[in-house]
């Protein structure tokens, strides 16, 4: 198999096999919580694509040119939230004065997703599955763009959710996780897509 | 001592890596620094800092952004009171016009005599309890129950029932919004203090019924709409309501009113200033 079609593959099932939601169940906070509107969810998956993809190379270097030859790799976890924690602040401070408009769209969520366990799981994921820089880098673009998919998904389901009768106990946060729980089994329909060729 | 070395290696390791993003985000901030409007600062500083959302703005700091923006009002943020108002208006140069303050109107006019009983009620003394046994003790469903809910609810004693409707006394009443929210009826309307024309009927039902209920009901004819030369006043939902945005008290409305359910509170001669008005026009001047 030639490297492109390998790396397309890898693209592809980070967005669908592996779904960071809905097959590893990372980042389920902000998940439920910004999925109201499919504005503000698509505002949400955007500006965590933008700090995971830089969050897994930054990682990258972290761990491989300061924790391993110092050989403290099992400090891997809280080296990352150190770095993820200094990257959005750094991104913040950059957007504020370089793109005002993107960083008002972004607005809250930026700073939220310093405590998004689904950047901190694909920087972990990306030295525990051995990827290279590389994969690294497409790991958390497509893992993001998965995260991206499913909760503007979810946020469509939701908006209609708002206009549709639903039994009373179920209203609100309890019909929320149970959509959750059937789009993840549908997603699950995609787990053996490409067990042949990874 | 050579067992203690990977401990010395992770804190050099790791407050390393602190010290080295620490100096970047120092170097970032003076770096990226965005020129804030100082004023932002300044109201920021000056207002409640409940992070209550009553302004209505995601915060105190995305309303003391709007103020300076001029997008939100000096007096909109309400447990801060006019302590707070009069500091921003310091701050923003805003003259004392904007700073209206707003008192409780009741609107309705549905007196012992104006409006005839629809039962005896003996239940307990609450409007909100009898205004839900079969439209309340009153022929108007719309009108002051009279039960006196709202006085009881109002912190600054402001308000009396007098021959059955609930009356707010101006020179009492801070403006603090608890009884609109008491009333049942939601008859009760916060209103700048200069906004003394108001239309004190709240009936809904169309004119024939209306006429039946009360004497001095709304019937929703629309002269008013008519008369009103800046255009507001309008019959929403078959009664008149007044913008009191762009209302400019002339009292128009008031002269041609057929059930007498705009109400002038000041009582000003609206009658004798029309008359004074319209004689000036039709006579020579002689100045000139």
């Amino acid at each position: 198999m030639s490297p492109i079609v390998k790396i397309l593959l890898f693209m592809f099932s980070c967005v669908l096999t592996h779904n960071y939601i809905f097959s590893r169940f990372l980042g389920c906070c902000p998940f439920l919580g910004v999925s109201g509107k499919v504005e503000t969810a698509f505002g949400m998956g955007i500006a965590v694509t933008f700090v995971m993809t830089l969050a897994s190379l930054f990682t990258y270097f972290a761990y491989y040119y300061v924790l391993v030859p110092m050989k403290l790799e099992y400090l891997n976890t809280i080296a990352f939230i150190l770095v993820i924690a200094s990257l959005v602040q750094v991104v913040e401070m950059f957007l504020k004065k370089s793109a005002p408009s993107l960083y008002s769209a972004l607005g809250i969520y930026l700073p939220l997703i310093t405590t998004n366990c689904a950047v901190l799981g694909v920087t972990i994921l990306n030295i525990t599955e051995g990827y290279n820089l590389l994969y690294s880098v497409l790991n958390g673009t497509f893992g993001a763009l998965g995260f991206l998919v499913a909760i503007v998904l979810m946020a469509g389901v939701r908006e209609r959710l708002e206009t549709a009768k639903i039994p009373a106990p179920l209203k609100g946060f309890p019909i929320s996780l149970v959509i959750a729980g059937l789009m993840s089994m549908a997603f699950l329909g995609f787990s053996n897509m490409f067990a042949g060729v990874m | 001592m050579a067992q203690y070395l990977p401990v010395l290696y992770a804190i050099a390791a790791l407050g390393g890596l602190g010290i080295l993003f620490g100096l970047v985000l120092g170097v970032a901030d003076k770096k990226f620094a965005v020129k804030l409007d100082e004023r932002v600062s300044a109201v920021r500083s000056v207002v409640a800092g409940a992070n209550c959302g009553a302004c209505g703005y995601a915060g105190c700091d995305a309303y003391a952004a709007a103020v300076v923006k001029g997008e939100a009002k000096a007096n909109a943020c309400t447990p801060g009171g006019a302590k707070t108002a009069k500091a921003i208006a310091a701050i923003m140069g805003v003259d004392a016009d904007a700073l209206e303050p707003m008192v409780a109107r009741v609107r309705c006019q549905g007196t012992c005599e104006n409006v005839s009983p629809r039962y005896d009620y003996a239940g307990i003394p609450s409007c909100r309890a009898a205004s839900g046994i079969a439209g309340g003790p009153n022929a108007c469903e719309f009108g002051c129950v009279g039960l006196g809910d709202c006085v009881d609810r109002c912190p600054f004693g402001a308000i009396s029932i007098q021959d059955g409707v609930a009356v707010i006394n101006d020179d009492v009443c801070t403006g603090c919004g608890v009884c609109v929210s008491t009333c049942p009826r939601g008859i009760i309307q916060m209103l700048p203090k200069s906004q003394t024309i108001v239309v004190m009927c709240r009936n809904k039902a169309i004119g024939r019924i209306a006429r039946l209920q009360c004497k001095t009901a709304c019937v929703g004819c629309k002269r008013c709409e008519k008369q009103c030369p800046s255009d507001s006043i309008h019959v929403v939902d078959g009664v008149a309501l007044i913008d009191e945005t762009t209302c400019t008290r002339c009292g128009a409305c008031i002269l041609v009113c057929p059930m007498h359910c705009i109400v002038n509170f000041y009582d000003r001669d609206i009658a004798g200033e029309a008359a004074a008005a319209a004689e000036e026009e039709t006579l020579p001047k002689w100045d000139n």
